[in-house]
C-alpha cells in the first residue's frame, strides 16, 4: 500500500456541481441565501502505510496519523485567495488555486512514518480535494511546516488545465 | 551532550530540510519543513481537451 499524489477524481464532478467554493467566497449560495459563504478547507496527515489517491472522496480516519497535539481531521487551510484562471492561448488556458499560507503542525510528535496530507472540504461533508505526497517523516515534539508553491499557472497546488 | 543533525532531500516535487537533537542517544526533537512544488501528475495540463 502507498500514497500517490493525485487531485481527487470526485472533486473534479463536484467542482461542476458547485459543491466547492475555495478561496474567499464570492457567491451566494448553499447555506446562506443572503451572503457568500466560505468553505473551510483541511488538511490531514496520512501514515506511509496508507492508501490515499485519486480514488479517495471523502476524509476518514483510516490512516491517519495520531500522537501528541495532532487532532484528528488535521489543521484547517488558511484559504483566502481566490482561484484564479488565465488563457494560454485562443484554446487552451488554466485554472488554479493555492492556499494563501503554509500548513503548520505546531508542536506534535508523530512516531509512525507518513508521506502524505489530504486536502479536503470539511464544510462540505468533507470531500477530498487533492493528495499531496513527500518524503516519509516522523516529528519528536517539533512542528511540521508544509509550505505551499507560489500560486502561478505552472506551479500552483491545484491546476485544471485545457490544451 | 546534545547533538545536532540536519538533512535536506530536494527533487521535482519538494524540498524537505529537517533537524534532529539527540541527546545521549536519544532523539528528543525532530522538525521538518516541506516545500511542496507543484503536483507532478496534473502538470501535462491534458486533463481535459474540448
Amino acid at each position: 500500500m502507498a500514497n500517490t499524489q493525485s487531485m481527487c477524481t470526485s472533486f473534479l464532478g463536484e467542482l461542476m456541481l458547485g459543491q466547492h467554493q475555495l478561496g474567499t467566497s464570492t457567491i451566494v449560495s448553499r447555506t446562506s441565501l443572503t451572503a457568500p459563504t466560505t468553505d473551510t478547507v483541511k488538511a490531514a496527515l496520512y501514515l506511509a502505510s496508507a492508501t490515499k489517491d485519486a480514488s479517495t472522496t471523502v476524509y476518514n480516519t483510516t490512516g491517519e496519523v495520531s500522537g501528541t497535539n495532532y487532532t484528528a481531521g488535521g489543521v484547517t487551510v488558511t484559504n483566502a485567495t481566490a482561484p484564479t484562471s488565465t488563457n494560454a492561448s485562443s484554446t487552451a488556458g488554466v485554472g488554479y488555486w493555492t492556499p494563501s499560507a503554509s500548513i503548520v503542525y505546531t508542536t506534535v510528535t508523530l512516531s509512525t512514518s507518513f508521506d502524505c496530507v489530504l486536502i479536503y472540504n470539511s464544510t462540505q461533508s468533507n470531500k477530498a480535494i487533492s493528495v499531496h505526497t513527500f518524503t516519509a517523516q516522523t516529528i519528536t515534539a517539533g512542528t511540521l511546516t508544509l509550505t505551499m508553491p507560489s500560486n502561478t499557472t505552472t506551479t500552483a497546488l491545484l491546476r485544471l488545465a485545457t490544451t | 551532550m546534545l547533538e545536532k543533525q540536519e538533512g535536506t532531500v530536494d527533487n521535482e516535487n519538494e524540498l524537505t530540510t529537517w533537524v534532529e537533537y539527540w541527546l545521549d542517544g536519544e532523539l528528543v526533537h525532530r522538525s521538518a519543513h516541506v516545500t511542496l512544488k507543484k503536483m507532478p501528475s496534473f502538470a501535462g495540463g491534458d486533463t481535459a481537451s474540448f
